[in-house]
């Protein structure tokens, strides 16, 4: 099967970041090369954004 | 009825796997949906005319969660679960009274407005107990106290902390068997499946690493959950419950915003969480 992907570059570390086509807006995905948690914050154009840091009141 | 307008919003600052999963069962269901960040919501008055009328609560803060149903409410807007149901879930103290107030087992809980109060509360409630922030999850901040000396120095940080909220204690008895519990989960008054939690520490939390195995759904057990989920208002819970060396089984947490990963992966093919969601949903947006 051929996977579709995107690539974006990593607010962090300026690498080449693949996404995959089904991923949604405000999903969460990790930098392969520096571990970064990014945020998509729009796939069309695919767009990056490091994630925000947890916050005390998150969870269930 | 506008046709343009969608009628069910999806409302979450984080997409995970929970939401996918809805997200992808409201699209094999064919049903149109419209993703809401809520960091860019505000709400003036009235609901703008292109809002949804029906919005599916997801947001993983609690404050900003409570606040935006109750704002979206306020404008006309029908929230799942209710903004009412957001602020007993997300707050130990209102889910503990509640459960209370309907009679249902629970164990021995107390709040103490202090924390010199909170000492003489753990004296009749005995050790060990447990100590855990009012709001927040995930096992954060819980804590474990043996014997009284053990108690007063973890006051002596709570009475430090700076938030005048985190001065008002939530305490409870530590169920003996605690490393082992039952998630429930309910779904528009169901309960869909239940699942064991056994966790290396006491915590049995599944983002510290707890073990999660189907369980057989027992009609004891269902009916404890879905009483449970009713007395906090709430249409979607996880209910956990606890059963102590005697077979007596206590509700220990009702939680309004439910992940279900582990709990999807225990069930395999005998439940569709996501799916379940999205089909009340549907309904519920139809209605
Ligand atoms: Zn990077």
């Amino acid at each position: 099967m051929q996977k579709i992907t995107y690539a974006a570059e990593c607010p962090e570390c300026a690498s080449a970041v693949t996404i995959e086509a089904e991923v949604r807006v405000s999903e969460i995905i990790e930098c392969t090369d520096c571990r970064s948690e990014l945020e998509i914050v729009s796939t069309e154009p695919p767009e990056l954004a490091l994630a925000p840091e947890v916050e005390d009141d998150w969870g269930e | 009825m506008d046709s343009v307008t969608p009628r069910l919003g999806i409302l979450a600052s984080r997409v995970r796997y929970e939401e996918k999963s809805i997200m992808a069962a409201l699209e094999r269901r064919g049903a149109e949906f419209e993703y809401l960040d809520p960091r860019s919501l505000s709400v003036v008055g009235a609901a703008p005319r292109e809002a949804p009328s029906f919005v599916f609560n997801r947001e993983i803060g609690h404050f900003r969660a409570y606040y935006a149903a109750s704002a979206l409410e306020s404008a006309g807007v029908t929230v799942l679960n209710t903004a009412a149901a957001t602020r007993v879930t997300g707050d130990k103290w209102h889910t503990s009274a509640a459960l209370l107030g309907a009679g249902l087992p629970t164990p021995a809980t107390a709040l103490a407005m202090t924390p010199d109060a909170a000492l003489k509360a753990l004296e009749e409630i005995g050790y060990p107990a447990v100590i855990k922030p009012l709001v927040g999850s995930w096992g954060r901040l819980v804590t474990r106290v043996t014997d009284r000396a053990m108690a007063s120095a973890v006051l002596e940080y709570v009475a430090a902390l700076p938030s005048p909220q985190s001065h008002v204690v939530y305490l409870q008895e530590l169920v003996p068997k605690a490393d082992r519990d039952i998630r429930v989960v309910v779904v528009g008054g169901t309960a869909i499946g239940a699942m064991h939690r056994r966790g290396a520490e006491w915590r049995t939390n599944v983002a510290r690493g707890a073990v999660s195995e189907h369980c057989p759904l027992s009609r004891s057990h269902a009916e404890l959950a879905v009483s449970a989920a009713a007395a906090v208002g709430a249409d979607i819970a996880g209910v956990d419950l606890i059963e102590d060396e005697e077979g007596r089984v206590t509700v220990l947490e009702v939680n309004g915003q439910v992940e279900f990963r582990g709990f999807q992966e225990a069930e395999g093919s005998r439940v569709d969480v996501g799916d379940s969601i999205a089909a009340l949903l549907i309904a519920r947006a139809a209605a």
